[in-house]
């Protein structure tokens, strides 16, 4: 009774209600939805914005926002993809990811000071070094679409399985990346639950200066915070350029709203301290549907970005209203119990 | 001695707002002083004015437009969503309607209600936006991200991502138009908005309740402010200037297009924070919006004269500068803490 | 006699040239509530510091069990067994009560791995220790403020506390669940736990401590044993000022009412209210956190709708839709949270007292009258003697007493017939309570009509010339203060004998 009452009162059952309902709706109209290749179209447009997403979720929930990700993702990416491509380098695609997540690391360093050192706003921080990365990456580097090192072009290429689709006859590879999604996914899961670093992490969101008197290195914290956003950008970089197989300077940019949009329709609390790995990858799922699958109903691909602002303002507008209306009944319970 | 004392805090507490206009000059200036040195030839010339005077006004508008609706607090991310439908909404009526070959004189009035077209267009951006945050309780930064694809997605749509070109060419001829062949009407706009808007946060009673609202949205209903009708003018005031800058772009491009400008929504959050404009809300003014405006245009002017230094690294300074300017403000204000400390122990 | 837990001997401190403290004496005995009382800015909070590590002294010392230190650390009042339980209970919300208790452990351990079965073992141990029920899965944010309070006494139990301090563990709390929570204190005593109790309200410390300390301005100017301390000698510890005894009395003179209300109700707060109030009196409406007080006067100020029911200003039925429509029918409202409702911190003195009279202030064009209000502004200032260097200052930057005085300003510069205030001195220091009453009084016999709503008694009992005692949304009694007591009106609210 009282465990049923909290799970209807979170949002992930609503999101997963959604996702059935938009699926049905698309097989209905087109019959495609449910085909084997549909479906792993969908978890490869997932595996970057899911990617995002984790760290994205990380950051929301200790009470900040970062819209730099992406950036630090591109320059990651094209530094290492450049300086690979010069060194004539054929080994490991290891190396690739090493490098990238290494840039990363620096870029999220540069977050992580500013906001756990000097306690700056996130928002602002992080528009900022947004706009320094990608001036960097197209000033400095003068990037441009290029192409990838064998290494990462062989990665690229490694996939797990293939779905056809008899009636339409359209085959669809599941790429290997996903392994790493899952990685990431299972690494994010152990440490936000099983490590006093992850429950800082909601500590913070919940109430800074309570984390800080119970003991909490909450600088430590959100440095840390902020360079593992920076690490997972790096990797998903070169996840991006080798499912592609050239690098894009550009490909990746302009995806933060959409992720952000994504964590909060998961049910990530946007004044922090709550949000769950499940709701964020719901969330996230969603959004590429929507993205997607649209086309298979016949709606034109350039009307998705109604959709999306559709499903944001809905979204958002049920969490505004059920946060509102837990409030309205805690008070009453109370008032019932003075 | 009480006297004197009076006095001399009056003058502590209003300068205590003042420091950071005072930066931002002294910042204005040395990009200036900086720019007309490294490049005396081309900087700070006429021409160089003219073409600076033609460039800041669409984003600038806009930057006044977020900085308004971050002083009640919220953001509006969807302004250059409005911008653009409202310009499509304009260029489709004109496309569609205005006869070939029409003389000018038959075409201004199809001119008067494309622009009423558009800002109305703009009015009922703002309204939705206004009612998600007001009515529905919805945080601003994700109403408007919602609202900023809802808009962007119906330009598209609409126009099936296709740029709306063959304008009357009496539209861009007025819209280019400059006074005394030297002022450009986008700037003459632009200060026209600048002013108007100042007086009506400076000294005007609505303006009062708009930084009120912004410091705290709880007391401002207890003292009896519609909280619901403050957000709601805000955002649609946000959306007209939007709309203008919509305009303005339309004459500049001679065309409309759902993706132009699309990296001016962080460029003016990044003017109203550098204006002084408190992301939390209750604090700013347009005048420190004027000069952050006129410095990274300054900026990037003077960078263009550089042949060897490419275009985006106006990104590298413009994110730079924030952080150094959030810096400097931080380290400063940890002054003001301690000082303060100090004297509440008095 | 025993050792003591805590000495203090001679402590200073100073801040930038400021002595906040000026050789501070006291010390706690074994098992002993001690009460540390004083007015805001009296040196209690630098105390308090002191003792548990976060100032260093200037100079003195400070024993504990037998130890002496010249100083603290932190970390190391901690281990010496010295928690303190801060005023907003520094707890998160947004975790589970287990986790609430538990971290702290976890913390002290060392520990990199969190172990949720470890977690409910200690937790559960630790609300046991004070027979506190709740459910060790619960959101701390769902809980009641008593009970958020409570957690935080758990955890500093965890931690092997030696002494537990108190800052001003009451200001949250209604009277049930301060009765609550000094059954919690007792129950500590008896475990031979010392409490060091910080308040400066009075009635809490004559009710739960033995001895006591009271500083003004970082002196300590009595110790003793509170059984030998009383009323009048307490306040003039407290504020170095002799008041005369408080009390209101309308003129005899009955006039027509100027507020009706008839069988007013409110679905899930309150039902079937009625009462008239006339101009010069002042209505004391009292009960508990819940009991539908809050509500009733948000009612009249526009804030909900009524259900059902009438009310009635001069006579004429009136419907007051918003809060401006109440502000246009001379309805003014001092709300229960200065800090969150009553007041803009940052903003100007001037903007926050102009704030509702701007209509007035303005031109019909909406443009302000910046010299109409600068004079307004410098009006009240004076006439309410509101201490404010400048009118320009922030509000944040004036004591609590000030600010509520800039609050009841900002009614006054209306043209108020009806002012209501909820808790009007909660947080505020007594000189200032003091004058706050005085002011309501001068208010009152000038002709305005005032509601007071508060469960602090004595004030009630002080300032009101008649009170209606609620109870579960309805009125439970009307009753004359001067025939009444504390006591009586208690019994009335709780419904406890």
């Amino acid at each position: 009774m009282i465990s049923l009452r909290r799970i209807t009162k979170r949002s992930e059952p609503y999101v997963l209600a959604a996702i059935i309902l938009l699926s049905l709706l698309i097989q209905v109209r087109s019959g495609q939805f449910f085909s084997g290749n549909n479906l792993v179209d969908l978890a490869r447009s997932l595996i970057v914005p899911a990617l995002f997403s984790v760290g994205c979720m990380m950051v929301i929930v200790s009470g900040g926002i970062d819209v730099s990700f992406p950036a630090i993702a591109s320059l990651a990416m094209y530094v290492t993809d450049k300086l690979l491509l010069a060194s004539n380098y054929s080994g490991n695609v290891i190396l690739a990811y090493a490098i990238s997540a290494g840039l990363g690391l620096l870029m999220g360093a540069l977050n992580g000071f500013l906001i756990g050192f000097l306690r700056l706003p996130t928002l602002v921080v992080t528009l900022g070094t947004s706009s320094l990365y990608t001036g960097l990456m197209f000033g400095a580097f003068s990037a441009s679409a290029s192409d990838v090192p064998p290494s990462i072009a062989k990665h690229g290429k490694e996939i797990l399985f293939t779905a056809t689709n008899p009636t339409m006859g359209l085959t669809s590879n599941m790429p290997s990346q996903i392994l790493i999604l899952i990685a990431v996914l299972i690494l994010a899961f152990f440490l936000l639950r099983y490590t006093m670093l992850g429950r800082g992490i909601y500590a913070i969101g919940g109430d800074e200066t309570a984390a800080e008197r119970a003991g909490f290195n909450v600088r430590g914290i959100k440095m840390f915070l902020y360079c593992f956003v920076g690490v997972l950008a790096g990797i998903t970089g070169i996840a991006r350029i080798s499912m592609m197989s050239y690098a894009d300077p550009s490909t990746m940019l302009g995806m933060e709203m959409t992720v952000i949009a994504a964590v909060v329709l998961g049910g990530t609390r946007v004044t922090g301290g709550m949000g769950t790995l499940t709701g964020t990858i719901l969330g996230v799922a969603l959004m590429t549907i929507l993205s997607n699958s649209l086309i298979l109903i016949g709606i034109p691909t350039y009307w998705t970005r109604v959709f999306t602002g559709a499903v944001i303002i809905i979204g958002t507008g049920v969490t505004a209203h059920q946060t509102i209306s837990t409030r309205r009944r805690r008070a009453q319970s109370q008032k019932a119990a003075a | 001695m009480t006297t004197t004392k009076t006095a001399d805090s009056v003058r502590r507490g209003r300068s205590a707002r003042d420091p950071n206009l005072l930066r931002l000059l002294v910042m204005l200036v040395f990009v200036f002083v900086l720019m007309t040195v490294l490049r005396p030839n081309q900087f700070a010339t006429m021409a160089d004015f003219n073409s600076m005077m033609r460039q800041f006004p669409e984003y600038g508008i806009m930057a006044i437009g977020i900085s308004l609706t971050m002083i009640t607090g919220g953001i509006d991310l969807g302004v250059v969503g409005t911008a653009n439908l409202s310009a499509i909404v304009a260029a489709k009526f004109l496309i569609g309607t205005v006869p070939r070959g029409a003389a000018p004189a038959q075409v201004v009035p199809y001119l008067i209600i494309a622009v009423l077209l558009s800002l109305s267009v703009g009015l009922v951006c703002g309204a939705f936006a206004g009612m998600l945050i007001s009515r529905f309780n919805i945080p601003a930064i994700l109403a408007t991200l919602g609202t900023q694809q809802l808009f962007t997605g119906i330009a598209i749509g609409i126009t099936s991502g296709r740029p709306q070109s063959g304008l009357p060419l009496l539209y861009s001829r007025i819209g280019n138009m400059e006074f005394f062949r030297f002022v450009p009407i986008s700037f003459v706009i632009f200060f026209v908005v600048a002013v108007g808007v100042g007086i009506m946060l400076s000294r005007t009673r609505f303006g009062t309740y708009m930084y009120m609202m912004g410091t705290n949205p709880r007391a401002s209903r207890y003292a009896g402010l519609n909280n619901t009708s403050i957000t709601l003018r805000t955002y649609m005031i946000s959306g007209l200037l939007s709309s203008v800058a919509g305009l303005i772009m339309m004459a500049r491009a001679n065309s409309a297009k759902a993706d132009y400008g699309a990296p001016y929504t962080l460029q003016c959050v990044l003017i109203a924070v550098l204006g002084g404009i408190n992301p939390n809300g209750g604090f700013g003014t347009i005048g420190g919006v004027t000069m952050a405006i006129l410095i990274l245009q300054f900026l990037s002017s003077g960078l263009n004269m550089f042949n060897n230094i490419s275009n985006f690294y106006r990104d590298v300074i413009w994110g730079g500068v924030l952080i150094l300017v959030l810096v400097f403000n931080k380290l400063l204000s940890w002054r003001e803490e301690r000082r303060a400390v100090r004297k509440s122990m008095n | 006699m025993a050792a003591s837990v805590l000495r203090v001997e001679g402590i200073t401190k100073s801040f930038g040239g400021v002595q906040a403290l000026k050789g501070v004496n006291f010390d706690i005995a074994p098992g002993e509530i001690h009460c540390l009382a004083g007015e805001n800015g009296s040196g209690k909070s630098t105390l308090i510091k002191v003792v548990s590590g976060v100032y260093e002294p200037d100079a003195g010392k400070i024993e504990i069990n037998g130890q002496q230190f010249s100083h603290l650390t932190p970390k190391e009042a901690i281990g010496l067994g010295i928690q303190v339980i801060y005023q907003d209970f520094s707890v998160f919300p947004n975790l589970t009560v287990m986790e609430n208790l538990a971290l702290n452990n976890e913390l002290m351990d060392k520990r990199k791995l969190m172990s949720y079965k470890r977690a409910r073992a200690i937790a559960g141990n630790a609300v046991s220790q004070i027979e506190f029920d709740v459910d060790l899965d619960e959101r701390v944010e769902n809980l009641s403020v008593a009970d958020r309070q409570l957690i935080a006494i758990c955890r500093a139990l965890l931690q092997e506390a030696k002494l537990i301090i108190m800052d001003e563990p009451t200001s949250a709390l209604t009277k049930k669940e301060v009765k609550a929570l000094f059954a919690v204190i007792k129950r500590l005593q008896a475990r031979g736990l010392p409490i060091l109790f910080v308040s400066h309200k009075l009635d809490e410390v004559f009710e739960i401590s033995e001895r006591y300390t009271i500083l003004r301005s970082g002196e300590n100017v009595a110790r003793g044993n509170t059984k030998e301390l009383d009323r009048k000698t307490f306040v003039f510890h407290m504020t170095g000022r002799q008041f005369e005894d408080e009390f209101y009395r309308p003129s005899a003179a009955k006039r027509e009412p100027i507020l009706s209300v008839r069988e007013l109700s409110l679905q899930g707060a309150y039902s079937d209210i009625s009462f008239d109030l006339s101009p010069g009196e002042i209505l004391g409406v009292t009960g508990l956190l819940g009991s539908g007080r809050t509500e009733l006067v948000e009612t009249l100020f526009g804030i909900s709708q009524p259900d059902a029911g009438k009310i009635f200003i001069r006579g004429k039925e009136v419907r007051i839709k918003s809060v401006k429509s109440a502000i246009r029918k001379g309805i003014g409202y001092v709300p229960s949270d200065r800090l969150t409702e009553g007041l803009f911190l940052p903003q100007s003195v001037e903007r926050n007292l102009a704030i509702t009279a701007l209509d007035r202030l303005s031109d019909h064009f909406g443009f302000l009258r910046r010299s109409a209000i600068a004079d307004m502004t410098r009006k009240w200032i004076g006439e309410l003697s509101i201490a404010a260097k400048s009118p320009a200052l922030p509000v944040w930057a004036l004591s609590g007493g000030n600010q509520q005085k800039v609050v009841l300003a900002r009614w006054l510069a209306n043209d108020l017939s009806i002012l209501m205030l909820n808790g009007p001195t909660m947080g505020v220091d007594i000189g200032s309570k003091y004058d706050i009453h005085v002011l309501m009084r001068e208010l009152a016999a000038r002709g305005l009509a005032i509601i007071i709503v508060s469960d602090d008694l004595p004030e009630v009992l002080a300032c009101a010339s008649r009170i209606l005692v609620m109870r579960d949304g309805a009125f439970v009694q009307e009753l004359d203060p001067s025939a009444t007591t504390e006591s009586k009106l208690s019994e009335l609210s709780t419904g406890i004998a």
